[in-house]
């Protein structure tokens, strides 16, 4: 074959330096898990739909000039008017102020047990999956035998010793709450703390603290985030469901249970009473869901386009 | 290459002691590794070679033996100032370059670990303008610093695993099966690298692999691992050219070669533990046949086998 010498030939693109490289824009892990978020639609409208809720326990009793707690008693249980948006109870409260003042409680109620349920079970479950062996075992042991006990039983203990209130009530939404978290987190430790990157920061003398704040809990918290969105709806509905049987909180509080259960005598003749709280427990419970399911979906690498 | 940079004495490995699911994955090994130089471990899959890796970087605590590296116990040691004396000194090459890193660090980040933990830069500069270097030294450049490692390829991943041992300054590193997650196209790439580190910053190897062809290329020595043993240990090309454990003449006898008329005639042989005929209470240990060839045999063998030597 004929010999072409080097000389004729030339370079006219591509250097030896761009072969590394990487065309792509540089993507955060977060911008990346926002993108995805954004094209599901349903998730979308449940943040709009949070949004307003939340928008409007925040300043929804200050749009009537009736407030929550005033009785009158000559004008108890009137429908839905121009006077009384929502109409009003069984003591002639202003319904439209009760359901948004009841909004602030039952959220604050759904966010406060997730954030406990948060620090409790992550603390928990890390340390429980990262420690392994007996440490784990009796951890979680206990963690089983709380799940064991039935739980109205502990309710109704708590109220006994501590009184009914809005403290008693998250103590009792959380008591047995962070167990879920903690399971997850520590099935995730577990998983992940064999993972080599893990193994690698060991060898470079990490800590056991840095391991878990760096490495295992930023991995983790794809279904930490999504436990949380779930828990928030189910501290709402227990919160509901217990007041519901009584034990909730004392009036004048309200909350969306407490009103729901108010309205439960009369509900044949002043079905409105049970309508609006019942609406906007319905509509918070679907909001956080579909957020939560659409965080899922995003933060799932696999489904990564 | 006389002086030794690590001794390993009789290390075991047991994993689930004390109950019936017992696995010994390494079982009293014992062998040197000398400065500069590269031993490579090979051996089938399970045989124990990630574990003994592993022991050594004192991952797993050992069940028993100890590790001297320059002369001191790495098992033995307790406080944690001494034991981040050795992290700088050892570190690891993983397998997995998809698992190798976490995904949610930045390039940057990953590399900085080291020295992050073992406060080895004075300023936020002075720890970027070494990341800058090092990724330079793995043949990478400093726009890659920002990025995720989901947006590299295999080969880069593993170089940047590359850079995050290399951050602190290591004399002796260990690479556990480092190309075998790669394609063909880049194996020689990363090796090539790591010997060049190797001749650049006088590095000390225990390359663990199950592919002979690759391990012969960069080591100096080689021993092979048998469930959890050291069967044979002796210079590469001695290995190669005059096998003399039976198991070791097995391994051998599988590589394809590139040569069709050898290929026709190859015979693979099959290893089979029961041709040793150890008689109960024989002493089976490590012996030197000739010099810095080791086999583990029994006494008999021994004999047979230096006499074999000889002619
Ligand atoms: N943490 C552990 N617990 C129990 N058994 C283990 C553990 N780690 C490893 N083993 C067992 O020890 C043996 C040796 O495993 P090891 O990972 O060292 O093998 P290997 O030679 O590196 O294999 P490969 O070539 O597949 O990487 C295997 O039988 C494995 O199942
Ligand atoms: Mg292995």
């Amino acid at each position: 074959m004929q010999q072409i010498s080097k000389d004729k030939f030339k370079i006219v693109g591509a250097k030896a330096s761009d072969a590394e490289k990487i065309s792509k824009p540089s993507l955060s892990f977060w911008k990346d898990v926002t993108i995805r978020f954004r094209k599901n639609k349903l998730a979308l409208f449940g943040v709009v739909l949070l949004t307003l809720l939340v928008f409007m326990a925040i300043f929804g009793p200050y749009m009537t000039k009736y407030n929550y707690f005033e009785n009158n008693l000559m004008n108890t249980n009137q429908p839905p008017s121009g006077e009384h948006w929502f109409g009003t109870d069984d003591l002639g409260r202003d319904m439209f102020a009760r359901t948004w003042f009841g909004a602030r409680i039952s959220l604050f109620i759904g966010v406060m047990a997730a954030l406990i349920d948060l620090v409790i079970g992550v603390l928990w479950g890390g340390i429980s999956g990262y420690k392994g062996g007996r440490t784990d075992e009796s951890m979680m042991r206990f963690a089983d035998i709380l799940w064991g006990v039935p739980y109205l039983l502990l309710v109704i203990l708590l109220m006994v010793v501590l009184g009914q209130g809005l403290g008693t009530m998250i103590l009792a939404m959380t008591i047995t709450g962070w167990i879920n978290m903690a399971r997850i987190v520590r099935g995730q430790v577990l998983s992940l703390k064999s993972q080599e990157y893990v193994l690698a920061a060991r060898t470079l003398g990490a800590t056991t603290q840095r391991i878990m704040s760096r490495h295992l809990i930023p991995n983790t918290l794809g279904p930490i985030l999504v436990t949380m969105t779930l828990t928030v709806p189910s501290a709402i509905f227990t919160e509901a469901f217990l007041s519901y049987l009584g034990l909730g909180l004392t009036p004048p509080l309200a909350s969306w249970g407490t009103m729901a259960s108010d309205a439960l005598p009369a509900l044949r003749y002043y079905p409105w009473r049970l309508f609006f709280p019942a609406t906007f427990i319905c509509l918070t419970i679907f909001a956080f869901n579909v957020i939560g399911d659409g965080m899922r979906d995003a933060l799932d690498p696999r489904l990564r386009k | 290459m006389a002086e030794k940079l690590i001794e390993i004495r009789n290390l075991k490995q047991h994993f689930n002691v004390g109950r019936p699911n017992l696995v010994k994955a390494v079982d009293g090994i014992s062998f040197d590794i000398y400065r500069g130089e590269t031993l490579g471990l090979v051996g089938e899959s399970g045989c124990g070679k990630s574990t003994t890796g592993r022991s050594i970087i004192r991952l797993y605590d050992a069940t028993d033996g100890e590790v001297l590296f320059e002369g001191e116990n790495v098992h033995g040691t307790k406080s944690t100032k001494e034991l981040k004396k050795f992290n700088r000194k050892m570190q690891m090459i993983f397998q997995d370059p998809y698992a190798s890193l976490n995904p949610r660090m930045t390039v940057a980040d990953i590399i900085a670990e080291g020295i992050d933990i073992h406060g080895l830069a004075n300023s936020k500069q002075e720890r970027m303008e070494r990341v800058y270097e090092l990724l330079e030294t793995v043949g990478l450049n400093k726009e890659h610093a920002s990025r995720y490692p989901h947006e590299f390829s295999g080969g880069q991943r593993q170089r940047i695993g590359i850079a995050r041992a290399l951050a602190v300054e290591p004399e002796f590193i260990i690479a556990d099966e480092p190309i075998s997650a790669l394609d063909v196209s880049i194996q020689a790439q990363v090796v090539n690298l790591m010997k060049q580190l190797q001749r650049d910053k006088g590095l000390t190897y225990l390359f663990i692999a199950h592919d002979l062809s690759m391990v012969k290329y960069i080591s100096d020595r080689i021993g092979v691992m048998y469930y959890g043993k050291l069967v044979e240990l002796a210079p590469a090309d001695v290995l190669y050219k005059n096998p003399l454990h039976p198991y070791t003449q097995s391994l051998l006898s599988a590589i394809p070669l590139p040569d069709p008329e050898t290929e026709r005639t190859r015979r693979r042989t099959s290893y089979d533990p029961d041709v040793h005929e150890y008689a109960d209470g024989e002493e089976v240990q490590m012996r030197e046949v000739s010099k810095g060839h080791f086999v583990y045999c029994s006494e008999k063998e021994f004999q047979k086998l230096q006499k074999q030597y000889k002619n």
